[in-house]
């Protein structure tokens, strides 16, 4: 069988683009690639568009290989991708109304995140002034006797991003939902392009606050790559002492939260209390709450000193010794296993159709885990686990974020005890020429693409952020379906997908 | 479940103390704000949160302000799932312009009287998104805000004094006025 690059038989661009390759394909190869796609070879881990072009990542899983495949669009037209691989759905209704590139064939044309109220349409291709009334969305339709519809959003009871949620149920269970983003849009990609570097991390570090430092490492990764930047062995090893802070104390707050979604307010209270803890230490270590700003191009901004290493091992202890009381807690309470097991049951086909990265997949059987299957420096000297679970529901996500925690107490102990010393970053430098990078990151949620193209003066010229959200939100509406409203916030806490990351 | 329940009750409290409120906050205030609005609200506020675009960055910090060691509701101030029931709107993000309408109906759901608190430095004016196709700006570009916290995002202890600020009694915010 033929392998990923060689199935993307076609034209190199003429600027580099590394580390992985990027082809240019005519429609003939592009059709067969969105086949495969269907057929489940291959892996959609992004679809961007560009001026008079539209780009697709695709990853081979088992081989460790991601290759972006480039159609151009003379006619400002592309074949749809999504009528034979449902997972490009929302992706490419986004690339219609940022660039205008009708994807010819799609079964759903209605706006995602143009809510008509922009003022512009097209911002990123030939932008036209629009009139920013609004437009209204049609829902679709679930009908029968007794159905009613549940209108949650865009301003949530709690204290939550904004997104819609339109349940059609009937009586207390959930016939259908149907979510609406793109409240959070802030045209990130557009402020992005012709960006310095300096300024698009900052809006790197800003696209989720919550996974900010993956964020940045993505971005990092992509510029490294692009200018051919060696970063010194030590950032390495600081980025991935950040980025296991950063999933610690979101695995952490996310399970109370899970927890106190029913009801079960004391879980909250101890994983909350470790949370801040954790980012006290994030603090004093490198001098932010969420560490954000503290990882760019050419390396790291802040190091870590004798004492900060001590107080790290320190806070290793207390988790550990408390940690441990609290998985006995949940696993010991039947009243709150009862609302857990069972509950949102997310299928294994699905979670491998739509390339669900994160904890989200690897609780319904998808053993995918960035940091092991496209290993990036220090990770690919590191020993860990990647907890799998089956069941696929609720008590599936809260188990694989419980070991997850356990494997990063792991790895932040080796991180401390074989991190090299040396110099933290060094200055990047322009080439002179235009250059791509792309990069592939484990966030706390899962893998975060980042693909960039740098003009020959060292700025950004086109920068696409690809959240895993985009992965995992449309498989909150298959999970919900037949489950009772009241278990939506279970559901939806046990997902935590990010609307700003996915909004962009 | 027990033991630690009865480890709570032996374990010394995480809880800190109170932060002092910041005295520039107060000032704001007390320009923005009559006495007689002070006077109406009390010490005890019932605040309704409102993303309008935010990263979630400041979200993340409005939350830990429940947890033990800032331990909000000891000060009297709540957050609450309607803003029906709100006295104050603490409002993040930069507000994007598919978040506008949404945030007028909030603000017009409020019953009066209500002080708006816009939260992180893109609240104050649309932060590193300002001049975007996609956001309006500040808060203050879609409804009177009362007063700012900034920061990216602010600490909870920021958070905490800010919102001390608020409760203070109506003496102490004359005082300060200008």
């Amino acid at each position: 069988m033929p392998s990923l690059i060689e199935a993307l038989a076609g034209a190199a661009p003429s600027n580099g683009h590394y580390p992985w390759p990027r082809r240019v394909v005519d429609e003939r190869t592009w059709s067969v690639l969105v086949g495969q796609l269907g057929e489940g070879r291959w892996t959609l881990a992004g679809l961007w568009g560009d001026a008079g072009a539209v780009h697709m990542a695709l990853l081979d899983t088992g081989r460790g290989e991601l290759a972006v495949a480039t159609l151009a669009c003379p006619d400002g037209r592309f074949p749809s991708i999504a009528r034979h691989h449902a997972p490009a759905h929302r992706l490419e209704r986004t690339i219609s109304e940022l660039f205008g590139l009708e994807p010819v064939g799609d079964p759903d044309d209605r706006r995602w995140l143009d809510h008509g109220r922009w003022g512009v349409r097209h911002p990123l291709g030939a932008c036209s002034e629009a009139d920013g009334e609004g437009a209204s969305y049609a829902f679709l339709a679930a009908e029968g006797e007794g159905l009613h519809q549940i209108a949650v959003g865009p301003v949530h009871a709690g204290t939550i991003e904004p997104g819609h949620f339109r349940f059609t149920a009937n009586g207390e269970t959930v016939v259908r939902l149907e979510e609406r983003l793109g409240y959070a849009h802030k045209g990130v990609e557009s402020l992005m392009a012709g960006a310095s570097l300096e300024r698009a991390a900052h809006l790197a570090a800003r696209t989720s606050g919550d996974s900010t430092v993956a964020y940045s490492i993505a971005y990092s990764r992509a510029v490294e790559a692009a200018l051919g930047i060696e970063v010194p062995e030590r950032a390495h090893w600081l980025r991935a002492l950040m980025a296991e802070f950063e999933r610690i104390a979101n695995h952490l707050g996310d399970f109370g939260a899970v927890c106190n979604d029913a009801a079960f307010a004391l879980m909250h209270a101890h994983t909350a209390v470790l949370r801040e803890r954790v980012l006290r230490l994030s603090k004093s270590c490198f001098g932010h709450r969420l560490m954000m700003d503290k990882i760019m191009p050419g390396g790291v901004a802040v190091d870590l000193d004798g004492s900060g290493a001590e107080d790290i091992r320190s806070l290793l202890a207390t988790i550990r010794e408390t940690f441990p009381q609290l998985i006995d807690l949940y696993d010991e309470t039947a009243s709150l296993q009862d609302r857990t097991v069972g509950t949102g049951t997310l299928t294994h086909a699905l979670a491998h159709q739509y390339g669900c990265g994160g904890y989200i997949g690897r609780a319904s059987g998808r053993s995918f885990d960035t940091r092991r299957d496209f290993a990036y420096p220090p990770y690919d000297s590191l020993r860990f686990d990647v907890p799998l679970f089956q069941d696929g529901d609720v008590n599936a996500r809260v188990w694989v974020r419980i070991r997850e925690v356990e494997q990063s107490l792991g790895l932040i102990d080796q991180i401390l005890s074989g991190m090299p010393p040396g110099e933290i970053s060094v200055a990047p430098r322009p080439t002179g020429k235009i250059s791509e990078g792309v990069s592939l990151v484990e966030g706390f949620r899962g893998d975060i693409l980042c693909w960039l193209r740098l003009d020959s003066g060292g700025a950004v010229a086109r920068c696409h952020l690809r959240d895993p959200s985009w992965f995992q939100w449309p498989l909150l509406e298959a999970v919900i379906e037949g489950n009772i409203v009241a278990d939506f916030p279970l559901c939806n806490k046990s997902f935590n997908c990010s609307y700003s990351g996915h909004d962009l | 479940m027990r033991k630690l329940l009865f480890e709570s009750l032996i374990k010394p409290v995480l809880t800190e103390t109170q932060p002092d409120p910041d005295l520039a906050m107060c000032a704001e205030l007390a320009t923005a704000l009559g006495q007689s609005a002070r006077q109406r609200l009390g010490r005890s506020l019932a605040i309704r949160e409102i993303d309008a675009g935010s990263c979630n960055g400041c979200e993340l910090e409005i939350h830990a302000l429940n947890n033990a060691f800032y331990d909000i509701e000891r000060f009297g101030l709540r957050f609450v799932a309607s803003p029906r029931h709100a006295d104050v709107l603490l409002v993040t993000g930069p507000v994007t312009r598919n978040m506008r309408e949404a945030l007028e109906r909030t603000y017009n759901a409020t019953p009066a009287p209500k002080w708006v608190v816009a939260v992180g430095d893109c609240a104050a004016d649309g932060g590193c998104f300002a001049g975007s196709y996609a956001v309006v700006g500040g808060v203050a570009a879609v409804v009177p805000v009362d007063l700012h916290i900034g920061g990216c995002p602010p600490s909870p202890e920021t958070l905490l004094k800010g919102l001390l600020a608020l409760i203070q009694d109506a003496a102490h915010g004359s005082a300060s006025s200008p």
